[in-house]
């Protein structure tokens, strides 16, 4: 099964600059179904991204986060050939995680 | 002799006028809300029905299977009125789209 | 003799002003596409033909740039992974969509629609897909999204660039018939907000509709399908439709009804030239 998470990291001189999209519903629970139910909240709370045994970004998201979420950051350091991992840990306790080579 | 003719006359009309509005009943509400069904069914032939026919239709009978006749075969009367405005504007359109076409 | 000239002057004049105006209201498939193309060069002159495919990005600056920032990771991509997964699975009976398909499916999505004359109806990819299951022993998709979206995602993507090229086969008069509809669907008002879809794509593109950029009708079906942000998630040429209609309090008709296929048709035919750039992101 293809994993939920699609990265791409392209080092430059100082600084290495990450995309990713995730494949999550990210239901806020403020929605309501077509019988007027409310949609339980289903959404990622915790991302973090780590090379070289650090941790270099955490993003804690919530309910204003849309669907299938992309973003987009820079750090420094990072070397072509390093690995990158991107965990994700959802409200639900479930999680998802992968790793690409840094370009 | 006219006067009293016009009078009677008059009052007879006042009084079916009162009749009608004090009461829609099940048989009345049926009536109207077979011939907008009708009418729809028609414009569906035409395929050209419009959502808020349907609706119309929907909330007429909400209200007759919570006894409101009067409310009912008013939603009755307007669905039907909305069918023919769709059926209308289905033989207009027919004739008209050719002016439309870009040349 | 004054009298006769004028006469034969006039009935001249009368038979000149009627071979022209016989030629200048000639309706044949050919001059239409000439003069929905020029409509759309004339009122667009610095929009790159094949850049209209790109729908509201060809008509608005800044919707572009949002949309180029997100093209390195498209939102379709999921679709389109599992669209690949879908097309390469095997049947229960051991067969493919490949056996589907002309060239195995691969590359093909700019031929569609095309008119079966065995038939004599409009053949769509969505329609054809649910045609190959169906031959195959498999339960046909729901047409308006999921497993439809991304396997029609995965088709037209392998067709990426590849020029529109519908035809109307002129020997057969059900075919010109079928395009005439599929005219005639677009250019004809409809719904309780009396709306065509001239009076957006034609009159309007670049325009807004409440928040909406509103797309040019020229090449409007090159991106499908689509992930569009306002579904959350991907919708077919059959959603688009059905979408449409409702939005103009029409009630939809079936997918796939005779009418949006003849309608796909025109708009696909006006289209031939244009690359197939899909599948697409839209807001």
């Amino acid at each position: 099964m293809a994993s939920s998470i699609r990265v791409r990291a392209t080092a430059g001189a100082e600084t290495t600059e990450v995309q990713a999209l995730m494949q999550h519903p990210m239901d806020s629970g403020f929605v309501k179904n077509a019988k007027g139910e409310l949609i339980p909240a289903h959404h990622i709370e915790t991302v973090q991204f780590e090379t070289g045994g650090k941790v270099v970004f955490t993003a804690l998201w919530g309910p204003a986060v849309s669907k299938d979420p992309f973003i987009k950051f820079s750090f420094k350091g990072g070397k072509k050939g390093d690995d990158l991992k991107i965990t994700w840990v959802d409200n639900k306790g479930a999680t998802d995680t992968t790793t690409a080579k840094i370009m | 002799m006219r006067i009293i003719t016009s009078i009677i006359v008059g009052a007879a009309l006042l009084l079916t006028v009162a009749v009608a509005q004090a009461a829609e009943t099940a048989e009345t509400f049926n009536a109207a809300y077979a011939k907008a069904e009708a009418a729809n069914k028609k414009a569906g032939e035409l395929r050209n029905q419009w959502t808020t026919t349907v609706a119309a239709l929907k909330g007429a009978k909400k209200a007759a299977d919570e006894g409101n006749f009067d409310a009912a075969t008013n939603l009755a009367k307007r669905a039907e009125a909305l069918a023919n405005a769709s059926i209308a504007q289905t033989e207009r359109e027919v004739k008209l789209w050719p002016d439309a076409v870009v040349r | 003799m004054m009298r006769g000239l004028a006469l034969l002057m006039a009935l001249a004049m009368l038979a000149g002003t009627q071979i022209a105006r016989a030629e200048v209201t000639a309706s044949t498939p050919e001059n239409d596409f000439k003069a929905f193309r020029n409509f759309f060069t004339n009122k667009f002159p610095k929009v790159p033909l094949n850049d209209f495919v790109n729908g509201p990005y060809s008509m608005d600056e800044g919707l572009r740039k949002q949309w180029i920032a997100k093209e390195d990771f498209p939102p379709y991509d999921f679709a389109l992974d599992h669209g690949k997964e879908l097309f390469e699975k095997p049947f229960k009976n051991g067969k493919t969509f490949a056996d589907c398909f002309p060239n195995k499916g691969i590359g093909i999505r700019q031929n569609y629609p095309y008119f079966d004359d065995k038939t004599n109806e409009v053949i769509t990819l969505e329609l054809a897909v649910n045609q190959c299951l169906e031959k195959n022993g498999e339960k046909p998709y729901n047409y308006m999204k999921d497993d439809m979206a991304a396997v029609t995602a995965y088709m037209a993507f392998t067709s990426r660039g590849k020029p529109f090229d519908i035809k109307i086969p002129k020997d057969n008069p059900k075919a010109v018939e079928a395009y005439e509809k599929g005219k005639q669907y677009f250019y004809q008002r409809r719904g309780q907000l009396n709306f065509s879809c001239a009076s957006c794509h034609i009159q309007a593109p670049g325009e807004r509709i409440r928040a909406e950029v509103l797309a040019p009708a020229l090449g409007i079906l090159n991106a499908m399908p689509i992930y569009r942000s306002e579904w959350g998630g991907m919708g077919t040429i059959s959603r688009r439709f059905t979408s449409c209609n409702s939005q103009v309090r029409g009630v939809p008709l079936e997918p796939q009804a005779p009418e949006y296929r003849n309608l796909e048709y025109y708009l696909s035919y006006m289209a031939n030239g244009l690359p197939v750039s899909g599948p697409g992101s839209r807001p």
